[in-house]
């Protein structure tokens, strides 16, 4: 039973703090490049407003334009739910799998760029060209860093990688597993729309992928697709920084090490929000067709990880 | 007994009516009328057969002679048993679809043929899977190919659909002869020689004998499945082929090809060196990397599905090499797994695949155009079909809850249990297959998010589909059967892995180690390696689903909605020519691969007379590289070509010349056979 309502209360943390992490980000950006910038819960207030505000909807669209905010949150948020955030083997282990999390993520996407076709407007065609184009080719990555990372663990759900690794502390230095954190980094990069694949504070730019779908969107649904973003972007980070350094998860469920757990999974999540923030002030975008050429250097890594665990085992 | 008796009266009637009562709306409704209940006969019998009886064992029909003295042998097992429900379903939707499909037929093209050749073919299809010797085998092979290609030759006034037709009855007869030595190999001689007494045969054949016999099947059945690079006819064949058939063809026939090299290399071949897996999945990760990679560039509707059947094929052929590499090693749990991932693939892609090709008859039917960019808009206009192609959309694109998801993770799994071979030169292939399918499932949700965007949202791009309707009563009902299907299929792995485990039990040596798999909600691959329950993932997000609204009217959200023009920089009034085409949308990817499509591009640029600053008309032209039809075929043919002039030689029309060489035959044969 606690387990549960762990599982539940892990979700609603991560609820509430995906807002912050991408204002954190904002910040710490801002701050690197000499600005003063909003503060970190800007997001928050940004979030309020558009629920407060009137949704307007183009007369071309359907009803699936309405319907897929809905369907992108859900199943972000049912991503969440499996990812261990502060807990490692909770109930909800036996729902899904690494492969189980990549797809839904896939659904939220599938459904973001119909949704991008629906109004007919020539930018949500784009977008949703270009973020089908990059969501296929990081595929491969994905896939063989999950291989990785089961054949080091004995097992694709999430929960027994993470109890593994902290069983095993050896192995986190391993030739294989760095190789897989760095393709899994570049791929979080393209997945969630940061800085040398896509910008994420532009608009109205002939390179941006991400807000070129969402254009038409108002309201709530458009609080309800940036929430969804951003909750995409903590489950990938805590995903970078609970399977591969896992340290700090609570093994067992008192409140002491639960605790513990929180502080830690704060702590990780600001050291990739600011390296992802120092990445972003220190690159700029690639353009679009040199993006594959990002992800195929990441594809090389997976599989040199692959490799090096099959050898090393 | 029964059913069966049922099921080829029901197909025979429904032929011989339809060949009787003629062109009317009495000839199209007693073929429907006939393959429904043969195919409804049929599934009957599958699921009787596969469901474990009051002893816990599957039913399985003892060989039983058709018709004394012709040597023809039928026998239900489990394998036959699980293509036969195949069939029966995908049969059923399509005899539903078809009734009010040809409607558009009448007076234009033979409603009779059809009718007759579509219960002939499913006629066939059902005792394919049953036939116990090769002599059977064979004879209803020819039969399923034969009424196949009166089928795609419904439309015979067209020139494209002649073209098409002529392709594949060349390959599938290339593939048939094929078949033809590798059975007469395997008997040894004697075709009416019952399957048992091969696999008693085959087991003391030496290895090169065995590994001729491996080839000649592969490249038989490779033929029918249309795996690369023998896949050139089945992108021409289906298309042109009557929505409902193409459905079919795509849905069940090519999986005839799954069936013979299971029944073949896992049946009677019992199992082989590794070498053989390795090329099937070589070969199965090959077709599925490219299949969806020229599916990308199809701004045909049809031709798009058919390429993605060579993609779907490929995966299934993932499951099988990964399930016969493993065999050779014994590590039979893990060949278990590959085996059931690549079977569950093949009736989850039967179910979506037809349902895909019948949402595009029905879109052809209300636009009397296949051609995408000419479409848009229809998800107003066909509510139902747009639904029931969105389910198919998902569910080809492996998303959960549905039941590609379901097949593909199984395959997954087995794929991950790779580092258990010993060999790591063989293990490091694969992680590479891995990736291979991750990029095919990418490119494929690509590519559904293309066609469904580009054809059913935004505003009409043509008169045509602006003006569309839904689809008649019959062809919805058949789609909205099929989409319950594949989320049924989706949700209940627990129920469906469990009975492809004992499809499989008997064959190849994989009962000798017993499989477990936990009945639970979750499906535990058998090695403890993964586990996950995509009924629970379904039950999930509709909980979400429900529960986010819910939470955000407590919350007391702003909840009014104004409808109002797109915006659009400025510009005012939105026209269908600012829309995305297809083709813009895969332009990406096609940069991306451009290595392998080599484009070729053709830019005219008409101006004004007076002034180069005014544009009269632009023409864009745009082709990609048709590599196999370009350095594979051609020269084949070419080949071909030559010697029939050589051949024609022969033919000097005089009666007495060729009595000269029956002569010469006859005297030869004598010589040579010495009986």
């Amino acid at each position: 039973m606690t387990g549960y309502l762990l599982e539940i209360g892990q979700a609603l943390l991560a609820l509430l703090l995906a807002p912050g992490l991408t204002g954190f980000i904002r910040w710490v950006k801002a701050r690197l490049q000499g600005r003063r910038g909003a503060p970190p819960w800007q997001p928050y207030y940004d979030l309020r407003k558009l629920f407060g505000k009137d949704v307007v909807v183009s007369k071309n669209a359907s009803w699936l334009f309405r319907f897929a905010p809905y369907m992108i949150f859900a199943s972000t948020l049912a991503v969440t739910m499996i990812v261990p955030l502060v807990a490692a083997p909770l109930p909800f282990d036996a729902v899904g799998d690494l492969l189980a999390v990549v797809y839904l993520l896939l659904l939220g996407t599938f459904f973001l760029a119909l949704a991008g076709l629906d109004p007919g407007t020539p930018f949500g065609g784009m977008g949703a060209s270009r973020e089908m184009t990059i969501a296929a080719i990081a595929e491969p990555t994905i896939a063989l860093a999950i291989f990785g990372l089961a054949v080091g663990a004995g097992s694709t759900n999430l929960g027994r990688i993470v109890a593994q690794t902290l069983a095993n502390p050896g192995g986190v230095i391993n030739p294989g597993h760095l190789l897989g954190f760095s393709a899994l980094f570049i791929v979080m990069l393209a997945e969630t729309g940061r800085m040398p694949v896509d910008n994420p504070s532009t608009h109205l730019e002939l390179t941006m992928i991400h807000e070129a779908m969402i254009l038409e969107y108002s309201g709530r649904y458009l609080a309800l697709i940036e929430w969804a973003a951003a909750l995409k972007l903590l489950v990938f980070f805590s995903l970078l920084s609970n399977l591969f350094l896992p340290w700090g998860v609570a093994t067992a469920l008192t409140p002491g090490a639960l605790g513990v757990a929180v502080i830690a999974l704060a702590l990780k999540l600001a050291a990739l929000a600011v390296t992802v923030a120092v990445l972003e002030t220190r690159l700029a975008k690639l353009r679009l067709f040199r993006v594959p050429e990002l992800l195929a250097v990441s594809f090389v890594l997976a599989l040199l990880s692959v490799t090096s665990s099959f050898l090393l085992r | 007994m029964t059913l069966l008796i049922l099921m080829v009266t029901a197909y025979v009637a429904g032929a011989v009516g339809a060949l009787l009562f003629g062109e009317g709306a009495a000839g199209r409704g007693v073929a429907s009328f006939g393959a429904a209940v043969g195919s409804g006969a049929g599934l009957a019998l599958g699921l009787t057969a596969i469901a474990p009886g009051e002893s816990g064992q599957m039913l399985i029909l003892a060989p039983m002679r058709l018709l004394p003295l012709t040597g023809m042998m039928l026998r239900l097992d489990g394998l036959s048993a699980f293509f036969l429900i195949i069939v029966g379903l995908i049969g059923l939707a399509v005899a539903l679809y078809g009734f009010s499909y040809s409607t558009a037929y009448e007076g234009r093209y033979s409603l009779r043929m059809l009718g007759a050749m579509l219960n002939v073919l499913l006629l066939s299809l059902s005792m394919q899977v049953m036939a116990d010797n090769a002599l059977t085998f064979l004879i209803v092979w020819e039969a399923m190919s034969l009424s196949a290609y009166w089928l795609v030759l419904t439309e015979n006034d067209k020139g494209e659909t002649v073209r098409a037709a002529v392709w594949y009855i060349a390959m599938t007869h290339a593939g048939f002869a094929a078949l033809v030595a590798m059975f007469l190999l395997l008997s040894g001689g004697d075709l009416t020689a019952s399957f048992a007494g091969m696999r008693e045969n085959a087991a003391a054949l030496s290895p090169a004998m065995r590994n001729v016999i491996f080839l000649l099947a592969l490249f038989g059945f490779s033929t029918k499945a249309g795996v690369v690079p023998l896949h050139v006819w089945l992108p021409m064949a289906h298309p042109v082929a009557p929505s409902h058939v193409s459905a079919l063809m795509s849905g069940v026939v090519i999986k005839m090809g799954i069936y013979g090299l299971l029944r073949v290399a896992l049946d009677l071949l019992g199992s082989g060196p590794v070498w053989w897996g390795g090329i099937v999945l070589g070969a199965g990760a090959v077709s599925a990397v490219l299949g969806v990679l020229y599916a990308l560039m199809e701004h045909d509707l049809k031709r798009l599905l058919a390429y993605h059947s060579v993609e779907n094929i490929g995966i299934i052929l993932i499951g099988i090499g990964s399930g016969m590499i493993f065999q050779s090693y014994g590590l039979m749990a893990l060949a278990s797994l590959g085996f059931i991932g690549g079977l569950y693939h093949t009736v989850n892609h039967a179910a979506f695949k037809a349902l895909l090709f019948l949402g595009a008859g029905s879109v052809l039917h209300a636009t009397h155009t296949s051609n995408m960019e000419k479409m848009g808009g229809l998800i107003k206009r066909m509510p139902v079909t747009a639904f029931c192609f969105l389910i198919g959309s998902a569910a080809i694109s492996a998303l959960p809850p549905l039941n590609g998801f379901a097949s593909e993770w199984i395959i997954f799994q087995s794929l991950l249990g790779g580092f258990n071979i010993p060999k790591p030169e063989v293990a490091v292939m694969m992680p590479i297959a891995v990736g291979m399918l991750a990029l095919t499932s990418g490119l494929a949700a690509a590519c559904f998010v293309k066609a469904f965007g580009i054809t059913f949202l935004a505003i009409p791009r043509s008169g045509e589909a602006g003006k569309a309707s839904e689809a008649p009563l019959s062809m919805r009902a058949a789609m909205v059967l099929l989409a319950l299907a594949c989320v049924a299929l989706g949700l209940t792995p627990f129920i469906v892995v469990p009975a492809l485990g004992q499809v499989i039990a008997g064959l190849g040596h994989l009962s000798d180690i017993p499989v477990r798999f936990t009945l639970g909600l979750s499906l535990d691959s058998p090695n403890g390696f993964g586990r996950m329950s995509p009924t629970l993932i379904g039950a999930g997000l509709l909980l979400l689903l429900a529960l986010v609204p819910m939470v955000m009217l407590l919350l007391r959200v702003n909840w009014k909605v104004r409808v109002g023009e797109s915006w659009g920089c400025g510009r005012l009034g939105q026209t269908p020519r600012m829309e995305y085409t297809a083709t813009a949308f895969a332009e990406p990817l096609r940069r991306v691969f451009a290595e392998l499509y080599r484009p070729t591009r053709e830019l005219t640029i008409d101006f004004h007379p007076e002034s180069k600053y005014f544009v009269q008309s632009i023409e864009y032209r745009s082709e990609i590289t048709p590599w196999f039809e370009k350095y594979l075929y051609e020269p084949c043919l070419w080949l071909v070509r030559l010697l029939a002039t050589v051949v024609r030689r022969l033919q000097s029309g005089s009666l007495n010349a060729y009595l000269v060489y029956v002569t010469i035959a006859l005297v030869i044969l004598l010589l040579t056979a010495r009986i």
